[in-house]
C-alpha cells in the first residue's frame, strides 16, 4: 500500500511491485489467517448442529463469553509477542476483585477507592514480575508460576482471615457501586438484542493494542525484545522497559476484568481464576502468535478468545454434554497451532526460493 | 604511514590489555583513516576480539592509548562510542531476523510524526528512506516487508552496514562478518565493504581468512598471541607472505615438517601446503 506511494517523490524506479501472487502469498503468512478460517469452521459446525446457535443473542452470548477472556488474552498476547509468558494472568484477575471487594467493604468506603486499589495493587504484580525477570535472567515461566502459586494462596488465606469464608461480601448496596457497574458491567440494548459493555471494551481495546503494535515505536520494540532481545538492545532499545510495561499491561488487564466480575457478581470467590491463564496463553497462540516471541498479531488472539466462546456456548446451545468441553478446547488448540504452522511454513517457503531466484 | 593534516579517525597506540592473569594484548598500534579499510588478522585466541571491544568501548585498555580524530579517548561503553561515530556490526547481533528489513533498519531510531499520545510511524518515510539507503549500497531487494530472517546470511550482514553507515557512522567495525558465510554470500559482504570505503568512511575489517582481507584491505595488521606480528600497508606485503606470517612462518615450517613424518615421509610437502589454506 504505501509502495505504490512512496517511490513518487525519488528518482529510483519502484522496488519490483507485488503481483497478486505476491499478495495472497503475504495473506497466507499472516499470522491471524488460520485462525480465522478454524474460526469459520467452528461457527458452521455449529451453526449447522444447533438451531440456538444461530439466534442473535446466543451470538451477543459468544461475544461476551469470549470478551472476559479476551480482554486479558490480548495482553498476554503481546506480551508473548515480546517473548515472555505471564502464568498469574488468571489469579491475578480474582486478587484483583477480591482486592477492590474487601478494601472497600471492611473499611466502609466509596466502592471506587477499592477499585483504585486493586489497580495499583494489579500494575504492581505486573511489574513485580517484570522486575524479578529483569533482574535475575530467569525465565518469565518459572517467575510467574511463583506469582501464580503465591498469588492463588493469598487469594485464599486473605479472604478467609478476613472475611471468614471462601468468598467476599456483597457490596452490591455500597456507595458508587451503581456508578462503577455501569462502566464495569453495564448491558446495552442495541437492536433490540442486550450487548454486554465488557465486548465493547474488547473491541476498543483491540483496536487500540493494534494501532499501538503496528503503528508505534513502543510496538516496534515489543516485536523486536521478543525477535531478538540482545540485538535489540545493541540498537538501543530499552529491553527493561519494554518488558516491564508489558507486565504491568497484563496487570491492568487482569484489574478490568477482575472488576468486572466483581461488578457483575457482586460477590467474588476466593478459589476462582486457575486454568484461566492457560486458556489467555492458548487464545493467544491459536491466534498464530509466535510462543517464543517476536511474531503475533493482535487480531489473532481477539479471533482466538472468540473461538474458545464459541466452542463453550455453543457445546451448552447443541445440548452436547459439556464435560466434552476441554477435549474440544485442546482438539481445537492443537488442530489450529498445526494449520497456521503449515500456513506459515508454507509461505515462508515460496517467498525465500521466489526471493533466491530473483536475485540470481 | 606518514601522518597527513587531517589525523586518523581512530588510532591505538602501544594498547595492552589483560584479563587477570591472561595477557590478552601487549603495545598494539592501529591505525584507521577515512576512505581505508584496515584489515586486522590472527589466529583463534590473537586479541582479535579484544581489540575491537577496545575500540567499540566494551572495554577500557589498561595501558597506551586510545585516539579518536586525534584527541585521546577513554569511552565509557559502546553508546559513547556511537555517539563519537564508531558502529560496530557483530555477526549474529546485528538484525532480529523476524521484523520486516524497514523495521530492522530504523530499529531503535524509528521516525515518527505526530506529537503526544499521537506520536505514530512514519511508515511510508522510513521505507523509502531504507529503500534508498539499501540501494545507495547497492542493495535492491523486491520487497522490505520481508523478514531479515528470509534474507540471505550476506544480504543480512549488508542490511546492518547499510544502517550503520544511515546513521552516521564514520568508523565501521566489522567482526568476522564473512565467517560463516558461503564464497558468494562472503562476496556480497566484501562488496559492500567496498561500498562503505568508498563513501568515505573507515573500516576495521577483523577476519581468519587473509584472501578476503586482500581482496579489500589498504593496510594489514597481523596478530599474535596478543602482539602485533605484522603492521604493512597493501604495497608493502604480498598474500603469500600474509598468509605465512599469518600462520608464524617458522612454527609452519615446523607443522609441515612434523605432518611430513606423520605421513611416513611419502607425501612430501604436500599436505603442508593444503594446510595453509585449511587452516585459516
Ligand atoms: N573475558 C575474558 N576473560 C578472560 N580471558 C579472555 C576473555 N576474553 C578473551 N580472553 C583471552 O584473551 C585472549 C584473546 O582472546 P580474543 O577473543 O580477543 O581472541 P580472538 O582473536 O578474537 O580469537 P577468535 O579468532 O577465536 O575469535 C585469549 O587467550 C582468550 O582466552
Ligand atoms: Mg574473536
Amino acid at each position: 500500500m504505501n509502495r505504490a506511494a512512496a517511490p513518487a517523490g525519488s528518482d529510483a524506479p519502484p522496488a519490483g511491485s507485488l503481483g497478486r501472487e505476491g499478495r495472497a502469498r503475504r495473506l497466507l503468512a499472516r499470522p491471524e489467517t488460520g485462525v480465522l478460517i478454524g474460526a469459520l469452521a467452528v461457527y458452521v459446525l455449529f451453526y449447522a448442529a444447533a438451531p440456538a446457535f444461530r439466534q442473535l443473542d446466543s451470538l451477543s452470548t459468544v461475544l461476551y463469553q469470549s470478551s472476559t477472556l479476551g480482554i486479558v488474552g490480548l495482553s498476554v498476547a503481546l506480551l508473548m509477542i515480546g517473548g515472555e509468558f505471564d502464568l498469574s494472568a488468571g489469579v491475578a484477575v480474582v486478587s484483583s476483585a477480591l482486592t477492590a471487594s474487601m478494601v472497600a467493604f471492611q473499611l466502609t468506603l466509596n466502592v471506587w477507592t477499592g477499585v483504585l486499589v486493586a489497580l495499583v495493587l494489579s500494575l504492581a504484580i505486573g511489574a513485580f514480575n517484570g522486575v524479578m525477570l529483569v533482574r535475575t535472567g530467569l525465565p518469565s515461566f518459572l517467575i510467574t508460576l511463583g506469582t501464580f502459586l503465591m498469588l492463588q494462596g493469598l487469594n485464599l488465606a486473605l479472604t478467609k482471615a478476613i472475611t471468614g469464608t471462601v468468598a467476599t461480601d456483597s457490596i452490591s448496596d455500597m456507595e458508587g457501586f451503581d456508578q462503577a457497574r455501569n462502566v464495569f458491567s453495564a448491558t446495552l440494548t442495541v437492536g433490540g438484542t442486550d450487548v454486554r459493555i465488557t465486548v465493547l471494551w474488547w473491541i476498543g481495546f483491540a483496536c487500540l493494542a493494534t494501532w499501538v503494535l503496528l503503528r508505534t515505536k513502543y510496538g516496534n520494540w515489543i516485536f523486536a525484545v521478543g525477535g531478538g532481545q540482545e540485538s535489540a538492545r545493541a540498537v538501543g532499545v530499552p529491553v527493561a522497559f519494554v518488558k516491564i510495561s508489558l507486565f504491568m499491561l497484563v496487570g491492568f488487564t487482569a484489574w478490568f476484568v477482575g472488576m468486572h466480575q466483581l461488578f457483575a457478581f457482586n460477590t467474588v470467590q476466593s478459589g476462582g481464576g486457575v486454568g484461566n491463564e492457560l486458556l489467555y496463553i492458548a487464545a493467544a497462540v491459536i491466534g498464530g502468535c509466535l510462543l517464543t516471541g517476536g511474531y503475533g498479531s493482535v487480531f489473532g488472539p481477539v479471533v482466538g478468545a472468540f473461538l474458545f466462546g464459541m466452542v463453550s456456548q455453543g457445546i451448552v446451545y447443541a445440548d452436547w454434554d459439556p464435560d466434552w468441553f476441554m477435549f474440544f478446547l485442546g482438539a481445537v488448540l492443537l488442530l489450529a497451532t498445526l494449520l497456521n504452522l503449515s500456513v506459515r511454513r508454507r509461505a515462508t517457503a515460496v517467498r525465500r526460493t521466489r526471493g533466491k531466484a530473483g536475485r540470481a | 604511514m606518514t601522518a597527513g593534516t587531517v589525523p586518523p579517525l581512530v588510532e591505538l597506540a602501544g594498547v595492552g590489555k589483560s584479563y587477570g592473569p591472561v595477557r590478552a594484548l601487549s603495545d598494539v598500534r592501529l591505525t584507521v583513516r577515512a576512505g581505508e579499510v584496515a584489515c586486522v588478522l590472527g589466529d583463534n585466541g590473537a586479541g582479535k576480539s579484544t581489540l575491537i571491544k577496545i575500540i567499540t568501548g566494551l572495554h577500557r585498555p589498561d595501558e597506551g592509548e586510545f585516539r579518536v580524530d586525534g584527541e585521546p579517548v577513554r569511552l565509557s561503553g559502546p553508546r559513547a562510542a556511537l555517539g563519537l561515530g564508531i558502529a560496530a556490526v557483530h555477526q549474529d547481533l546485528a538484525t532480529v531476523p523476524l521484523m520486516p528489513v524497514w523495521r530492522n533498519f530504523f530499529l531503535g531510531s524509528e521516525l515518527t510524526r505526530g506529537r503526544g499520545p499521537f506520536q505514530r510511524l512514519d511508515i511510508a518515510r522510513m521505507k523509502r528512506t531504507a529503500d534508498a539507503e539499501l540501494r545507495g549500497m547497492g542493495i535492491v531487494l523486491d520487497d522490505l516487508d520481508q523478514p531479515v530472517g528470509s534474507l540471505s546470511g550476506g544480504q543480512r550482514q549488508s542490511v546492518a552496514i547499510a544502517r550503520a553507515v544511515h546513521f552516521g557512522a564514520r568508523v565501521l567495525v566489522l567482526d568476522e562478518p564473512t565467517a560463516a558465510l558461503g564464497v558468494k554470500q562472503s562476496g556480497v559482504v566484501l562488496k559492500y565493504i567496498v561500498a562503505a570505503r568508498e563513501r568515505g568512511l573507515g573500516v576495521v575489517f577483523i577476519t581468519h581468512n587473509p584472501h578476503h582481507a586482500y581482496l579489500v584491505g589498504d593496510h594489514f595488521t597481523v596478530l599474535r598471541l596478543g602482539a602485533v606480528e605484522l603492521s604493512a600497508a597493501r604495497g608493502a606485503v604480498s598474500l603469500e607472505e600474509l598468509i605465512t606470517r599469518m600462520a608464524g612462518g617458522a612454527e609452519l615450517a615446523a607443522l609441515r615438517h612434523e605432518l611430513g613424518q606423520a605421513a611416513g615421509g611419502g607425501a612430501g610437502a604436500g599436505p603442508g601446503e593444503d594446510g595453509d589454506d585449511a587452516g585459516t
